[in-house]
């Protein structure tokens, strides 16, 4: 077959147009939906983005004995959010604090170290990213004086991806990321089980979400932190899923005796609640963009005309994420609907 | 050494070269005045291109008219820059000749231009969006006249949103002009994914390579419709065209070139079980 020369390598010339373009592009024009819930049990108030006077601040909630988590706001990134959407864990040991997730900035990053001081006066001990989407890890900056722990999957891809998200994220959230520089995990999980300042989390490599997703278990207080393989209240996004996997996470998560799940976004969850409705969602998209693709539909027709179910119809940023996903994931459903067929 | 350019390399690029396109095309647009148009239009969009590409893709028309029964519907925001996902619908209009979708901005602003032949006037594809930008579609019917619609899609991306995976396929080779397609008659649809890299021409020393021609005809040789592409649209082009329900029969051909003589030569079928 005739083709052209290939290149020895991509280039980065995106690079020069990120901070120009920053905040240059209004967010998108879909509105996520607020106003939940679903008829399970306690819920908090569904929570929006912790923003005062152009800063984050963030309160955390404590919700076992030495846990406090800080939830985002249940919506996509917006200049209105800041892009605080998603949920951030700090864990008190007697080295000081753990944190799970370290936010979508510097500044970010900056307002949490200051709401984990404000709880515990050993500092930091240790930090850890569940995966490597950027609202999980752009706030390491301030947390690299100690280790960042992460599955050494989640380090190449945010070694690999870092700059690309950066790009995005700048675009998306212009001066909120200011002084933002992509700081990938450092130290490379490869234990069941970790012991700091006398406290043991059991750590579950994992993936579906992601290529590689962390889950953790606070093995004092059954507090299962479980990165983006939950969602709860708030709809979950695949741009990188792979569902079969991540169905098995689901069964893998599910069979942990936990007293209490911390999601990756939405509320806190005592009855596992969210491994279900993550469970459920991607069900429904998963057999729906197949039947889809049985009846010959296009990615437009199957955005707009599609009904979203009342159980998802009320989740956070809908449906601006069953959207995103049909992008995701219809390509590779429609091509596997339809038979090879050159002669 | 068959090393494909990444899509995020492409991307990048795409990015870059398309604030040099605007900026080359604003110089012409002084250069050419443009506004000595036969017909003064008042572009609702107000982007300052219309009138060039009203001279320069369709030809300076004697009769063309913004109208709101030519529907373009897309995303408002593009998730994956690369594959944007557009349905055009002209149905409402009549005697329909032919198609030509473009964009106010990017590097190559010509898309494709569609011939629906025997098909309704009707089409459904994706392609590569740089930035912000209105996707217009001007429809020409057998009259002459050209009457356009539009919408905008933002190229705002995002987190994780930025087109995940800069991954570097050496197969290309071997699923160069697989056709992957389907026939609906009942429903009156052709759908197809056919195997292409679609290169740009716009990174580093790949030249452009990109089919330029799909032609559906019935399997006794009837035409009923053709696609010409100007640019890549998108890696691996994804179509739907549309027909009156049970204008179609079980099989078709589906068959065209690229722009360096590789061919395509399929033959779709409806599914037994649908
Ligand atoms: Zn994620």
């Amino acid at each position: 077959m005739r083709r052209g020369k290939s290149p020895a390598s991509a280039g980065h010339a995106g690079q020069l147009t990120r901070r120009a373009a920053a905040g240059a592009i209004a967010s998108a024009g879909l509105i996520a939906a607020t106003g939940l819930t679903l008829g399970s049990a306690i819920q908090a108030p569904p929570a929006s983005a912790a923003i005062k006077n152009g800063n984050y601040d963030l309160v955390p909630r404590q919700v076992a004995d030495g846990v406090w988590f800080v939830e985002g706001a249940r919506e996509y990134f917006t200049q209105d959010n800041g892009g605080d959407i998603v949920n951030c864990v700090l864990i008190e040991t007697d080295a000081g604090m753990v944190i799970i997730d370290t936010g979508v900035s510097l500044k970010y990053g900056q307002a949490l170290r200051q709401a984990a001081a404000s709880l515990s006066g050993l500092g930091i001990a240790a930090s850890f990213n569940t995966h490597h989407h950027p609202d999980h890890w752009f706030g390491n900056q301030v947390f690299a004086d100690r280790p960042i722990y992460a599955l050494g999957e989640t380090a190449s891809l945010a070694r690999a991806e870092g700059d690309g998200f950066s790009d995005g994220m700048y675009r998306l959230l212009g001066n909120w990321m200011r002084g933002t520089e992509t700081t990938p995990p450092t130290q490379t999980i490869t234990s069941s089980s970790i012991t700091i300042g006398g406290r043991i989390f059991v750590l579950y490599p994992l993936s579906g979400h992601t290529g590689a997703d962390l889950a953790l278990l606070d093995k004092k207080t059954g507090t299962l932190i479980t990165g983006d393989l939950a969602f709860y209240e708030r709809a979950p996004t695949t741009p990188h899923a792979d569902l079969p996997k991540w169905y098995e996470a689901l069964d893998a998560l599910a069979a942990v005796e936990a007293a209490l799940i911390i999601p990756g976004h939405g509320p806190e969850d005592r009855d596992g609640q969210s491994l279900e409705q993550t469970r459920t969602y991607l069900t429904w998209l998963e057999t729906g963009l197949k039947q889809a693709a049985a009846e010959g539909l296009d990615m437009v027709e199957i955005m707009e005309e599609t009904l979203l179910p009342d159980a998802f119809k009320n989740l956070g940023a809908m449906p601006q994420e069953f959207h995103r996903s049909v992008s995701h994931l219809y390509p590779a459903i429609e091509r596997q609907a339809m038979p090879l067929s050159n002669l | 050494m068959k090393l494909r350019l990444g899509r995020l390399g492409l991307g990048k690029l795409g990015f870059a070269l398309a604030l040099q396109g605007v900026v080359a095309l604003g110089t012409a647009t002084s250069a050419l005045a443009v506004d000595d148009t036969k017909v003064k239009l008042d572009d609702p969009l107000k982007t300052g291109m219309f009138a060039y590409h009203q001279k320069l893709i369709l030809g300076d028309p004697d009769k063309i008219t913004f109208d709101e029964r030519v529907i373009v519907r897309a995303p408002v925001s593009a998730e994956d820059s690369l594959n944007v996902p557009v349905t055009v619908d002209a149905t409402a209009i009549a005697d329909v000749r032919r198609i030509v979708l473009f964009v106010d901005y990017g590097p190559i602003p010509k898309i494709l231009t569609y011939w629906p032949q025997r098909a309704q006037p009707k089409l459904s594809f994706r392609f590569k969006i740089d930035q912000a930008t209105p996707v217009r579609a001007a429809v020409e019917t057998t009259s002459g006249a050209w009457h356009v619609g539009h919408t905008i899609i933002d190229a705002a991306g995002g987190g994780c949103t930025a087109p995940a995976v800069a991954y570097a396929s050496d197969d290309w080779e071997e699923e160069l002009g697989k056709v992957y397609a389907s026939v609906w008659p009942d429903r009156g649809r052709v759908r197809m994914v056919v195997d292409h890299p679609m290169d740009t021409g716009l990174a580093g020393d790949i030249p452009m390579f990109i089919i330029q021609k799909l032609q559906l005809d019935d399997l006794d040789g009837t035409k009923l419709a053709q696609i010409d592409l100007h640019e890549p649209v998108n890696e691996d082009p994804a179509f739907t065209l549309y027909f009156e329900k049970g204008a179609l029969k079980d099989k078709l051909r589906i068959h065209g070139r690229d722009n360096n003589g590789n061919p395509i030569d399929a033959i779709a079928s409806a599914q037994v079980t649908q």
